[in-house]
């Protein structure tokens, strides 16, 4: 599903960012991709979104390679993946229920279908009575929710999330990786960059640790809670 | 094809959504855009004017030959069969008769007239020359001049011909006055637009991000400046409608006096359909350059 191979990413004040990372992720995995802040998840979490693109190296999603997309194709890319930003890039002049059919609206829905999904994308996250709420009006957790849903209304069958758990608290926290394991658990492939990982024992995710730019060995949760 | 419509009225929609959001700022820039559009407009309403006031038929060159009072029948087919031989061009023979009676039609004239002792106007012959190019009919005029019993010729061009190249000059300025305020249209909608895109520069970004190709964010954004641009061509179409209404009554008057019946048009639907075209394309290319140089430096 997707593949990097020796991806580095240099900016041109000569910092590196990435050095030589691979990876791979089979369809339908969870994959948490954790390091300290400054290792370079964000920076991996652009170029996989095609935001930025590697110095050298490929990535390859669904059979792309991001490295010689063209820019016209790059919004097409964009569509088949849900994504999450660290800063949630919430519209605060729209209701929560517009925030979620913008998505529909840019693929071009007809009208009925995209507020039938629109809904249902609410309702999977937990927030089915916000629709004419602005975000100003929701709590952090449930601007988080509201976040997904507008990643997750095209139905993608990846999901990226950066940060999506930051500045909450615990228990709001596991309800959105509740809701990112209940994505995967239908087949949808997550991967999460957090510097902080719960510890949810149900969860098993696959762990991606990148240090300073390069990536240390590839484990599981469990295996690393055992470890420590 | 449904789905192309269907993305297109969506940014249209859009596009009216903005402009009504800030009415008060909408307003401003229609006015300054119609204004803008007026003087042009108005310059070459004047133009039309004038040249309609010249005759159907403007710059038609006629020669003018009087003869002499005492000259008879036999001069007059003298005349007739040399204008055949030169083959001048069409002509009408005007006897001093009916010459008197139209003056005497005239405003103001029929008293004095009256008062003449016997009719002081010479027979004459106007001709309408097929040649048309000034040398070619001031040989003509050194020609009949020539002819017996010619007292006089007038070459009636030299009028027509000034007035024409005064329209000339009038429409230089218009056109002038056209280009000027074109480029001020197109200013005022590159500046509105500019404002738009930082306005909404974080819903901009966020629409790349999750897949909008550049024609989506573009698209709302044009139909704005065509909008704009069309509806400060209609505002122009009203204030040049309003205007000639307020000077028609003094014209008409003007007009009277003169003896002329004469009365000021103003712009067709036409005129108005091409003024609104005109506005639109020119909103409309504002826009874009606009967009081309801000939206660069959204992600």
């Amino acid at each position: 599903m997707i593949t990097a191979c020796d991806v580095t990413k240099r900016y041109p004040e000569g910092r590196e960012a990435l050095r030589k990372v691979c990876f791979e992720i089979t369809a339908g995995e969870m994959v948490f991709l954790t390091g300290h802040s400054g290792a370079g998840k964000s920076t991996l979490f652009k170029l996989l979104a095609a935001i930025e693109r590697p110095t050298s190296g490929s990535i390859v999603i669904n059979g792309q390679n991001l490295a010689s997309l063209r820019r016209n194709a790059i919004p097409y890319l964009r569509r088949k993946l849900g994504l999450i930003f660290q800063d949630r890039k919430l519209l605060f002049d729209r209701t929560v229920l517009d925030n979620v059919l913008l998505p529909l609206a840019i693929v071009g829905h007809p009208a009925r279908e995209a507020m039938r999904r629109a809904q249902a994308a609410l309702a999977k996250v937990g927030l089915p009575n916000r629709e004419k709420a602005f975000p100003i009006a929701l709590s952090g957790g449930e601007q988080q929710r509201l976040a997904i849903a507008r990643a997750v209304v095209n139905r993608p069958a990846i999901i990226l999330a950066d940060e999506p758990t930051a500045n909450l608290d615990a228990a709001s926290a596991g309800e959105i990786l509740e809701i990112f394991h209940a994505f995967q658990q239908v087949g949808v492939t997550v991967l999460i960059a957090t510097h902080d990982p719960l510890h949810l024992p149900h969860l098993q995710p696959r762990i991606l640790r990148l240090d300073q730019g390069e990536m240390s060995d590839a484990q599981t949760q469990s295996s690393e809670g055992g470890a420590a | 094809m449904s789905a192309w419509l269907a993305q297109h009225l969506a940014a249209l929609r859009d596009a009216l959504r903005r402009l009504t959001a800030a009415p008060l700022n909408s307003l401003l820039s229609l006015l300054v855009i119609g204004v803008a559009l007026t003087l042009p407009t108005a310059g070459w309403l004047t133009l039309d004017n004038l040249r309609k006031l010249t005759g159907d038929t403007p710059g038609v060159q006629q020669i003018s030959i009087f003869l002499a009072l005492d000259a008879g029948k036999r001069d007059h087919s003298e005349i007739e069969s040399r204008l055949k031989e030169v083959r001048a061009g069409p002509w009408r023979f005007v006897p001093r008769e009916e010459a008197l009676k139209r003056l005497q039609a005239s405003e103001g004239m029929t008293e004095i007239i009256a008062s003449l002792p016997r009719n002081p106007l010479p027979d004459a012959f106007i001709i309408t020359p097929t040649e048309a190019q000034p040398e070619a009919l001031e040989s003509l005029a050194k020609i009949f001049s020539t002819w017996p019993k010619v007292a006089h010729v007038q070459l009636d061009s030299a009028w027509v011909k000034r007035f024409d190249a005064l329209l000339r000059l009038g429409k230089l300025v218009v056109i002038l006055l056209a280009v000027l305020f074109a480029g001020a249209l197109v200013t005022i909608t590159f500046n509105t637009i500019r404002l738009q895109i930082l306005a909404q520069a974080a819903e901009i970004e966020l629409a790349k991000l999750i897949g909008a190709t550049d024609t989506y964010i573009q698209r709302p954004l044009h139909y704005f400046g065509l909008l704009q641009g069309a509806l400060g061509g209609l505002c122009a179409a009203g204030l040049v409608s309003a205007g000639f209404q307020f000077l028609t009554p003094a014209v008409a008057e003007l007009a009277r006096l003169y003896g002329a019946n004469f009365a000021l048009q103003g712009l067709s639907a036409s005129d108005i359909l091409v003024l609104t075209a005109i506005g639109g394309a020119l909103g409309w290319l504002g826009a874009k350059i606009s967009v081309l140089i801000h939206l660069r430096h959204i992600v």
